[in-house]
């Protein structure tokens, strides 16, 4: 079977990837200068007090070695404890991984449907007032960077009107009306950065497909438009959309660490943010390791959904 | 482009003032399509009239740009992107089509009306199957059920000698052939029994054993629906007049001529005609250019020959081109004649086998071959626009070959042997300073021709050069291929698809297949062949006659 073989590839080579970037973030962190045990103590370092921490850590042993014990615990969701707080990382992560999530995968519900719909609408309607103007409020909501965007509608509908909260405080106890109330404005900040760019991508791959010779041929049997879009155009503007959207999901999962910082939401992206000041390495490597993987897997779900979608693929050549 | 609902249009209005007078399905007058994107340039079709009596088929004849094309779709009220309705009426049935009234023509459109497109296998959407694509029509126009529509496909599918009818409409379309494609495409067509049919060029992407196929498809099968009119477009005069009860010759969007097929044919009145006819009347001049018996110029004895690790190509090919020859290469697309060129030219190492060139053996890579061996042996290909850089000045691709292989001669030498070059090529000398992007197609293949000239080569590999371009224009490539053999008497190993053609010209012919040679001589030779696809070939070229194809079909039983 072509299609298990290519796919087999995909993975194969995802995996390939994933080893690569650990390697990448385990020797940059060995680069810095000082290891930990050196951060740990600070300025009030003796050199008998550091050399007690390497031993106890194990940073006297090679660096292979250590790589390979720190890869088989990731492998097992066990990164190790916090420097700063002495918890297990994976506790620390847990949580947090669970409210970008939530943060991300709403704004994906908002934006993947809205982008489709308002890129098919164009399509239809194209060079349209509707088209021109959807299109021109795209690049202005895309073109300021988050945090400005951020602070703009916090400034506006938290602090002038009141309608939602500038901080993100969600609790357990919380209804979903609820949630959605308090992650409202940074969801929305999110859904700008990304929603101009897939919309764009999707009118673009529509069009284009509109070009193909068998749109004529459609359209000489007499169609609908909305037919022609939904059942000829779509199915083979399938492949570059999702890639698009793929894309823009990753970014949204790493797109939260300005955004969790701007309104002090408790995820994975203000862990990392504050784990970088204050030099708590290990947690750095775990978020970093978790962002690489989630790049990872949604690049992989956009290639088999291509190949997925190619029926050339999906049906072999009768004899 | 507005959204339009598939309903069904009043067409009661017009019903009321239907009239029998007269029993015209099409009856187009004074239409004039322009380009929407350059208005000052002249209109694509300049006050046409036409007119296309039920059951009747129409030819439309001309060379690219003559309006053929615009013209059959403006005939289903559709223009193509970046051509603008201007004015003229076009009155299907008894309907006045409004061009800009989307609901009317798209009721009309695959019920009454139908398109079969030239490249069916672009024409095919490839993510949905065949049969739901040729029903779409009937089901989305509830012309019928989708019962109904699926075994009208599959009696159609029968008579059109699809395989396994019952399932071929569950194939996609990579899984069904050109020559399978385009009747499937005739077959959606003609679901709803429309009473018009537009085909546009269906045969030219095809091989000539292909197109035979389909050819007797459509004329078999027009006929036999009695009510339906048709409007054939080619550029293929041999070809519409198998199919057409008249034909009209269109040029730069206006009519040329129109006629009764025969007697057009026979007695055609405007010059532009005569010579649209005269191409398939091309005549070796018969002088030095035949020497039979002179030397062997170039051998090649069991060629061998495959892309990278991949299957054979080419398997034991030999042939023998003695000096001041022609061998016609011919066979269909995949057959490996132009694998065969490669290896001549040496831009594809044989595998097995040897070339000889008067008498040495030539290195198989190109890197091994000398300058002296690299100058005898020069290759002309199918596409002039990838064979010339198209940042370089003409001046410059002529003048690589001569510095390259006349390092001794002077500027003043070299300059003087690049106006000889283009004057024998029938070039302006003008030329010489124009980018490739500012010539015709015509005048970019009479470059590369020159270019192969500069090196004074004793031999050389004509590569489909005409394949590209419009048959008037190819005629005249090949009057000069075979003038500039008369005067300076090389051999050439000629490679086309058009076995009329390579037999017009040829001394020697190959016929190809599969990578092998299925037959080899003269071209009487060729005829009394044994060989059943070499028959099957040289029945299949169309003759430029009425009835030629009724025919071949006779013989066949």
């Amino acid at each position: 079977m072509a299609v298990v073989r290519l796919l087999a590839t995909r993975v194969f080579w995802g995996i390939v990837c994933l080893w690569i970037i650990s390697v990448l973030i385990f020797s940059a962190t060995e680069l810095l200068p000082g290891d930990l045990a050196s951060v740990v103590f600070g300025q009030a370092k003796t050199p008998e007090a550091v050399e007690a921490l390497r031993k106890e850590l194990g940073l006297d042993r090679p660096p292979q070695e250590r790589y390979l014990e720190w890869l088989a615990a990731a492998a097992r969701f066990d990164f190790g404890r916090s420097l700063a707080t002495q918890r297990p990382i994976s506790q620390l992560i847990g949580k947090r991984l669970q409210r970008t999530l939530l943060l991300a995968l709403t704004t994906a519900c908002m934006a993947v449907p809205l982008a489709l719909l308002v890129g098919m609408l164009c399509t239809l309607w194209r060079d349209s007032t509707f088209d021109r103007a959807v299109n021109t409020a795209a690049v202005v909501v895309i073109s300021p960077p988050e945090f400005f965007t951020g602070y703009f509608l916090a400034f506006f509908f938290a602090v002038k009107l009141g309608w939602f909260p500038a901080v993100m405080l969600t609790t357990p106890s919380m209804s979903f009306a609820e949630v959605v109330h308090a992650i409202f404005l940074p969801c929305v900040t999110l859904l700008f950065a990304c929603f101009g760019h897939m919309m764009r991508l999707t009118r673009a791959a529509l069009i284009s497909v509109l070009e193909d010779p068998y749109i004529e041929t459609a359209r000489l049997k007499g169609l609908s438009s909305r037919r022609i879009l939904l059942v000829h155009a779509l199915p083979n503007a399938i492949a570059p959309i999702a890639n698009v959207i793929v894309i823009n999901l990753a970014y949204l999962v790493v797109g939260v660490i300005v955004v969790e910082t701007v309104f002090n939401y408790p995820g994975l992206g203000k862990l990392m943010v504050d784990s970088i000041s204050s030099r708590d390495i290990p947690v750095i490597q775990a978020c970093s390791l978790i962002f690489a993987t989630t790049y990872i897997v949604l690049n992989l779900t956009a290639d088999l959904i291509s190949l997925l979608a190619n029926p050339k693929l999906r049906h072999a050549v009768a004899a | 482009m507005a959204i339009s609902k598939p309903k069904h249009p009043p067409l009661a209005r017009n019903d009321a003032r239907r009239e029998r007078t007269n029993d015209l399905v099409l009856d187009i007058a004074g239409l004039n399509i322009v380009s929407s994107r350059q208005p000052d340039a002249p209109p694509l079709l300049k006050g046409l009239t036409l007119r296309l009596k039920r059951g009747e088929v129409l030819g439309l004849i001309g060379e690219s740009g003559a309006g053929k094309s615009t013209l059959g779709l403006a005939a289903l009220g559709y223009q193509r992107t970046g051509c603008r309705y201007d004015k003229g009426v076009v009155r299907f049935d008894d309907l006045i089509l409004q061009h800009n009234d989307e609901a009317m023509l798209s009721s009309l459109r695959g019920v009454r009306m139908a398109y079969v497109a030239q490249s069916a296998a672009a024409a095919f959407n490839p993510a949905h199957r065949l049969g739901a694509q040729i029903t779409e029509g009937a089901r989305c126009h509830a012309t019928f059920s989708r019962q109904e529509a699926k075994r009208r496909m599959v009696s159609l599918f029968r008579r059109f000698d699809l395989p396994e009818p019952d399932r071929f409409g569950d194939r996609f379309p990579h899984q069904a052939s050109g020559g399978q494609l385009q009747r499937a495409m005739i077959v959606m067509a003609m679901l709803c029994e429309p009473q018009l049919i537009v085909f546009d060029e269906p045969t030219t992407a095809l091989d000539v054993t292909t197109q035979i196929e389909v050819l007797a498809t459509i004329k078999k099968n027009i006929r036999a629906q009695g009510s339906t009119s048709a409007l054939y477009i080619t550029h293929d005069l041999a070809v519409v007049a198998q199919v057409a009860d008249r034909i009209m010759v269109l040029k730069d969007g206006m009519l040329v001529e129109e006629n009764e097929t025969s007697s057009l044919l026979t007695k055609p009145q405007r010059p532009y005609t005569k010579e649209l006819l005269s191409v398939y009347q091309v005549q070796r001049p018969r002088g030095r250019g035949t020497k039979k018996g002179a030397g062997v110029l170039l051998r090649g004895e069991g060629l061998d020959a495959g892309y990278g690790g991949g299957t054979r190509i080419l398997e034991g090919v030999r042939f023998d081109v003695s000096e001041h020859e022609i061998l016609g290469v011919v066979g269909e697309s995949g057959c490996g004649k132009s694998t065969l060129a490669r290896v001549v030219t040496g831009l594809l190492p044989s595998r097995e086998g040897s070339l000889w060139l008067g008498g040495e053996e030539l290195p198989r890579r190109l890197k091994r071959r000398s300058k002296e061996q690299l100058r005898r042996v020069q290759l002309v290909s199918q596409i002039p626009d990838s064979a010339l850089n198209p940042r370089q000045k003409i001046r410059e691709a002529l003048g690589r070959p001569l510095s390259y292989f006349f390092p001794q001669r002077r500027p003043a030498e070299r300059e003087h042997r690049l106006n000889e070059l283009l004057s024998s090529c029938e070039l302006d000398l003008k030329v010489a300073d124009a980018f490739p992007a500012e010539l015709s197609g015509g005048q970019k293949q009479r470059v590369c021709i020159a270019r192969a000239l500069a090196a004074e080569p004793d031999i050389i590999v004509c590569d489909e050069i005409t394949s590209a371009l419009d048959r008037l224009i190819a005629k005249g490539i090949v009057e000069l291929m075979l003038d500039l053999q008369k005067k300076l008497g090389m051999a050439y190993i000629f490679i086309s698809h058009d076995l009329g053609l390579v037999r017009a010209i040829s001394d020697d012919i190959m016929v190809m297949q599969g990578g092998r040679v299925l037959s080899y001589g003269a071209g009487s030779e060729i005829e009394k062949s044994k060989d059943a696809y070499t028959q099957k070939l040289l029945r299949s070229v169309p003759q430029m006659r009425v009835g030629w194809l009724d025919e071949v079909l006779q013989k066949r039983g």
